[in-house]
């Protein structure tokens, strides 16, 4: 079977890999020169299923559990060695409120935390630990997951404008993410900001939750010192640049985390609008010949496995995996 | 509840930031039964005109919108800011919220009558986020406001009424203004002592959108506001040092 893939973001290539793991002839239709406007470029790459229990749906957890294992069979670099997550003394009470509304966790005491990462020895009094999460490089993993697409016979066109009737193939696959408002309705975007910064003073081995009543902070470490910060969550579909107010809530709080990060170096800041469904769930949803994956919100490396393997089943509807959620 | 000239059978308003998703916070505006919803220009969606997708999903809910002026820390913030929430939802009504205190958050007063009496001359019908205090209370009176809205709490802190005798001075002072306690409410206790004391309604947030189930805690401030409201006018009885028995005791008899 031939397939068109409409989008190389994170569920387009997701998505040829399951497609062209079960024999389909693949081609992938890229928009953009490269992967840097995809959400997924600016993505945190933290795969925290339980962590996300605090705000999201139960699906989440669900569909995104068995993605830590994906992602470990298809990219070398996903590093699994938990996420921590502390709180001021003050703000205790964000602390138990989280550890309320999640799972796979141990409620750890200073010593713990310094004993994880020698950096915040001494910072916090109590946090929790999910060793079971793991987090990976969005920038390594996306041309990662391509070339082995391309090593295993899969066309990606770059710098395409791809017009699905046209396209000469059995099924398609749209993976346009918002640009796919112009069939699915109900998508909104959603504006995430991160900053990436380069600190050789600070040392962390894992992806660190700050809660706070007002701003969440995590910091994802992407080796070498650099460091990204993320955590503003805006209803806006607005691509503009960065505000001075989401920069100095999340620099600030960087600060809280880490006083050395003061004197880390800005080396980016960056803007993404991801697209989401009303209920902030994925949908796989079929209409005639194309399948449409899509609404993967803020949770694109932990959902799109699952959901890449739902739409893969439409296709084949004869494969045998593990059974996911939401198709409509 | 009337509210500038509009009839309204819920006394509970509902802020629209902070929920998991929309179509959660959909669901909480049905299980609330409001019919008022306020939504951020600035939280929520920056300056820009970007945020179209959000309020579009907020007029959609078919409730009356209530923008506000969240985040504003001068006067002349909150006018522009309000004078942008009328463009984009054709709406007089504005929630003004001038932020003096980056920690509690609590009302700029100054900035507030001044903010007030500008809007209310250009046409605005002003709901003013205030305190308890009576007289800012009569400055906003003056100013042209028509409503009051004093806090419970700093704003987001879930602690009740703070101040509940300087409420029931406000309520007796101004027994033909419409007060809404706005911020601090975190549980339907707190609304029901709010409305027990005779306020004409609760506006609430985070402690509908934050809470495990913000569907069912939605309910239940929707019967804590009517159970509130009822226990007010049924006229509750006073408070006695005397224990004094619901059934006679004469001709009882006494089993030492």
């Amino acid at each position: 079977m031939r397939i068109g893939i409409l989008g190389a973001g994170i569920a387009g290539l997701v998505t040829a890999v399951e497609l062209a793991g079960r024999g389909a002839r693949v081609e992938i239709i890229e928009r953009a020169p490269d992967h840097a406007e995809a959400c997924a470029w600016v993505a945190g790459g933290m795969l925290a299923p339980w962590c996300e229990q605090a705000t999201a749906e139960p699906q989440v957890a669900t569909l995104g559990a068995p993605a830590v294992a994906w992602w470990q069979r298809h990219f070398d670099g996903t590093v699994q060695r938990g996420t921590l997550v502390v709180t001021a003394t003050r703000d205790a009470g964000e602390l138990a409120l989280f550890g309320r509304r999640t799972e796979r966790f141990e409620p750890i005491d200073a010593e713990r935390i310094g004993a994880l990462e020698p950096e915040l020895a001494g910072r916090f009094r109590q946090g929790l630990f999910f060793p079971d999460e793991a987090h990976l490089d969005p920038r390594r993993a996306l041309p990662a997951l391509a070339a082995q697409l391309t090593a295993a016979g899969v066309t990606i066109r770059y710098g395409v404008d791809a017009d699905a009737a046209r396209i000469d193939a059995d099924r398609i696959v749209d993976c346009r993410g918002l640009a796919a408002r112009d069939t699915l309705e109900d998508l909104r975007g959603v504006r995430g900001e991160m900053i990436v910064v380069r600190s050789p003073d600070i040392q962390l081995s894992r992806p660190v939750r700050l809660l706070h009543p007002r701003f969440g902070l995590y910091v994802v470490p992407r080796g070498d010192g650099v460091f990204m910060l993320g955590g503003t969550l805006l209803e806006s579909s607005s691509h503009d640049p960065m505000t001075v107010r989401s920069a100095m809530d999340v620099l600030n709080t960087a600060y809280a985390l880490h006083p050395a990060f003061a004197e880390a170096e800005i080396l980016e800041l960056g803007v993404g609008v991801r697209p989401a469904f009303p209920d902030n769930l994925p949908r796989v949803l079929r209409r005639g010949r194309t399948v449409y994956l899509n609404g993967l919100y803020r949770h694109g490396f932990l959902l799109a496995p699952a959901m890449a393997q739902q739409a893969a089943r439409l296709i084949f509807p004869h494969t045998t995996e593990t059974p996911a959620c939401t198709s409509a | 509840m009337k509210l500038y000239d509009v009839e309204l059978a819920s006394r509970l308003l509902l802020g629209s930031a902070r929920y998991p998703s929309p179509a959660i916070l959909a669901d909480a505006v049905r299980a609330s039964a409001t019919e008022v919803v306020t939504v951020s220009l600035r939280r929520e969606a920056g300056t820009q005109r970007s945020g179209q997708d959000f309020w579009s999903l907020i007029r959609g809910l078919g409730v009356r919108v209530l923008p506000n002026t969240a985040g504003c820390h001068s006067a002349k913030e909150a006018v522009t800011t309000a004078k942008m929430a009328r463009d984009i939802f054709h709406t007089a009504w504005i929630k003004l919220e001038v932020i003096g205190d980056a920690d509690t958050l609590q009302p700029d007063v100054f900035g507030l009558v001044e903010a007030a009496a500008e809007l209310a001359a250009d046409g605005f019908e002003v709901f003013p986020y205030t305190t308890e205090d009576l007289v800012v209370a009569d400055r906003l009176l003056q100013a042209g406001c028509r409503v009051l809205m004093p806090w419970g709490a700093p704003i987001g802190s879930g602690r009740g009424l703070n101040n509940g005798f300087g409420l029931r001075a406000l309520r007796a002072h101004f027994p033909d203004v419409p007060l809404i306690v706005d911020a601090g409410i975190g549980r339907p206790s707190h609304a029901v002592q709010a409305m027990e004391l005779g306020v004409d309604g609760v506006l609430l947030n985070t402690a509908v959108a934050m809470a495990g189930d913000p569907v069912a805690m939605a309910g239940a401030f929707a019967r804590a506001v009517e159970a509130g409201r009822a226990g007010f006018e049924a006229q509750p009885m006073e408070p006695r040092d005397l224990a004094v028995p619901s059934t006679p005791v004469a001709g009882t008899a006494w089993l030492a």
